[in-house]
């Protein structure tokens, strides 16, 4: 072969997802607005799901809170690039507090799809991975392939000694929307009962 | 304001008490020289889960998660660390979380900075635009039951709340010294 490297093919966002939730027991997926959670939504819809429609920048902060409460628990956090950059420090708040049972994967589209396919700072010189590693969060990676993220979702499932990151590189298809329930209050209720708490 | 010979006030003890018996576990904050005896207190308790942020919003998010995942938490900042949550606090309003910040005030009583007086005047009304009960203790004889007070309300009434610490109560912050 001549020239430059072919790059490789991105990931399809779904399929990521699909497949790191596969095999849940016990998993709490929180995920970020937009599509994060039509994603997760269509990879089946769980009492231990909790979709954000807003909140934008307080996923990650939000996942830290379940996995400190509930650290016998896996925490899995979904999100997109635009949510994540508008929550970094939360990335050096989460590297201080080490929960082992929390994961984060960053669906890096590279850009805003909720409202037009803007480029976001990823799609320029910004790498979260970096950024979460520069954060303290020493497993922070980058899933550019089917193997890659088989071995995260196998990380996902268990509790390590320290939290993980993976920024997945995902194509910018606009797919269509899986929409799961917007009641903030119904999907606060129906995860704590799901953890044998009271609404109350 | 208390000299170097003046004993330390004993409201921190009291309010790191209440903490404890509401079973406050999750105690995030942006450190505050008001809230600093609190933020020592809930190191030494190995039974406490203090959480250092970047930036206060961070803090009522993670304080979602904690009620979602069967925690107990709190909020102390600062009056301008309120700003920085507003969009944040549709988290509590929606998943009807009990949260209780403790808010020290700057900007009012004998301010010596310029920058802290806007954020600081508007803090009591920025909250309640956001759906949170604001209770305040104007001097420091009024901090404890006013905290009792704001913590029965939060996680017996199920109602969001702030508990403002004025500055008159804790004594203006003078640099000239």
């Amino acid at each position: 072969m001549t020239g430059a490297a072919k790059p490789p093919a991105l990931l399809h966002r779904r399929e990521v997802v699909a497949r790191l939730v596969r095999d849940r027991t016990d998993l709490v997926v929180i995920s970020g607005l937009g599509s994060p959670s039509y994603d997760l939504a269509a990879a089946g819809d769980r009492d231990r799901n909790f979709y954000l429609w807003g909140a934008m920048g307080g996923a990650l902060a939000l996942g830290l809170g379940v996995a400190l409460a509930r650290p016998d628990i896996p925490v899995l956090v979904l999100t997109g690039d635009g949510e994540a950059l508008m929550g970094m420090g939360s990335f050096a708040t989460i590297a201080l507090k080490r929960p082992g049972n929390l994961s984060v994967c960053i669906l890096d589209n590279a850009m805003y799809g909720e409202t037009g396919g803007q480029p976001s700072h990823t799609a320029g010189p910004a790498d979260l991975a970096a950024i979460a590693r520069g954060c303290g969060i020493a497993d922070a990676r980058r899933l550019r392939s089917a193997e890659e993220v088989a071995a995260f979702a196998a990380r996902v499932h268990r509790t390590a000694d320290a939290p993980a990151v993976a920024v997945a590189d995902v194509d910018g298809e606009d797919l269509p929307r899986v929409l799961p329930s917007r009641d903030a209050a119904h999907l606060t209720m129906r995860l704590r009962a799901a953890l044998g708490l009271p609404s109350l | 304001m208390s000299g170097p010979s003046a004993a330390p006030p004993a409201w921190p003890g009291e309010v790191f008490a209440i903490l404890k018996g509401f079973a406050v576990r999750q105690v995030a904050y942006v450190p505050d020289a008001g809230h600093a005896e609190l933020i020592r207190r809930v190191h030494a308790d190995p039974q406490m889960q203090p959480v250092p942020l970047t930036t206060e919003e961070e803090g009522v998010a993670l304080l979602c998660g904690a009620w979602l995942g069967g925690d107990r938490g709190v909020l102390l900042m600062q009056s301008s660390g309120v700003g920085n949550c507003i969009n944040m606090l549709a988290l509590a309003q929606l998943c009807r979380v009990p949260l209780l910040a403790l808010v020290t005030m700057r900007g009012e009583w004998g301010e010596f900075n310029p920058w802290q007086v806007p954020m600081g005047t508007a803090t009591p009304d920025a909250l309640r635009l956001m759906g949170m009960r604001v209770l305040r203790a104007e001097r420091a004889a009024e901090i404890v039951e006013t905290v009792q007070a704001g913590a029965a309300l939060a996680f017996d009434g199920a109602a969001p709340t702030a508990v403002l610490f004025a500055q008159r109560a804790l004594g203006a912050k003078d640099f000239r010294k």
